[in-house]
């Protein structure tokens, strides 16, 4: 229960943050998550991202997750929405998210070798 | 074939997501007094028949429209089987969906549980719209975590903030830590 007591805390501390913020996120992260990519390394690179989020800091990115997109052969895939456009990224590894989380949700440098479509 | 069960948790909860459930139960059960490992998934979702709950349990049964095949419940059935233990699944259309797989803890063929900790806030994390409730029972002690109790406690501010998945990272780990895992 020592928890929920700094949860509170920290929940605190986070209001005043929201106000300031007005919520709004810079990016959206998400990892297709069926049996297919799960089988092919999707929860790594779900850890991946989100440890480096955590390192950077990056309070305005969401990550979320999806089902299978029917494109198996290619999983992991991870899209990547930011200035209204949607990249994703095919065959990522935990390495391949930090490149993606640096280059793309931070400096807005699409990550060319792993593109696997993108759209505006 | 999954190397790790919280990855095959992982996507049997893909299954509950999918039948828009709002709350997910996951429990496992390790008795080492017993031998015996119990992982049990229970939602709230749009549920199925029982006929065709107990036909998915071929993977040429599926919904998918995307291939025709569905690997995710023969995978878990497979590994009861190899573990001489059972799967058990029970749905009723509007009310949720239950599975129950049983297997020898000690069975050689048993797969590690693996990162447990990391499924579950990603969980949390990637789905802030749906109640989690995480147990891990291990003999006499236990460890449980309910997203429900969370958020009542957080109001306004979202489970996926940036400070409190750093604060769900430390009670999983810790949590299980305590537990011996």
């Amino acid at each position: 229960m020592t928890t929920l007591n700094e949860l509170k805390k920290l929940k605190e501390k986070a209001v005043k943050e929201l106000k300031t913020r007005e919520g709004k996120a810079t990016a959206k992260i998400t990892v297709g998550m069926g049996t297919c990519g799960i089988a092919a390394g999707a929860r790594d690179v779900t850890s991946s991202i989100m440890e480096e989020i955590e390192k950077r800091n990056l309070a305005d990115v969401i990550v979320s997750q999806s089902g299978c997109m029917g494109y198996c052969e290619q999983e992991p895939l991870v899209e990547v929405e930011k200035d209204g456009q949607k990249v994703i990224y095919k065959k990522v590894d935990a390495e391949g998210a930090k490149r993606i989380v640096a280059e793309h949700v931070v400096n807005g440098n699409i990550v060319g070798d792993m593109v696997f479509s993108s759209e505006k | 074939m999954m190397i790790e069960l919280a990855l095959n948790i992982l996507d049997l909860v893909e299954n509950s997501i999918k039948a828009k459930a709002s709350f997910i139960e996951i429990t496992l059960d390790e008795s080492t007094i017993n031998d015996i490992l119990t992982l049990k998934i229970t939602d709230n979702g749009q549920g199925m028949d029982n006929d065709f709950a107990q036909s998915i349990k071929s993977p040429f049964i599926t919904t998918r429209t995307t291939r025709r095949v569905g690997l995710g419940i023969p995978f878990i059935r497979q590994i009861t089987e190899m573990c001489e233990g059972e799967f058990k699944i029970a749905s009723e259309k509007g009310k949720g969906t239950k599975l129950e797989a049983v297997m020898k803890n000690s069975h050689i063929d048993r797969p590690p549980i693996g990162d447990i900790a990391g499924a579950i806030r990603s969980l949390i994390v990637l789905n802030p719209d749906i109640d989690f409730k995480f147990t891990y029972k291990k003999d006499n002690s236990d460890y449980s975590i309910d997203s429900r109790e969370w958020k009542e406690v957080l109001g306004e501010v979202p489970i996926n903030s940036l400070d409190v998945q750093k604060l769900l990272k430390k009670d999983i780990n810790e949590g299980l830590k305590n537990l011996g895992r």
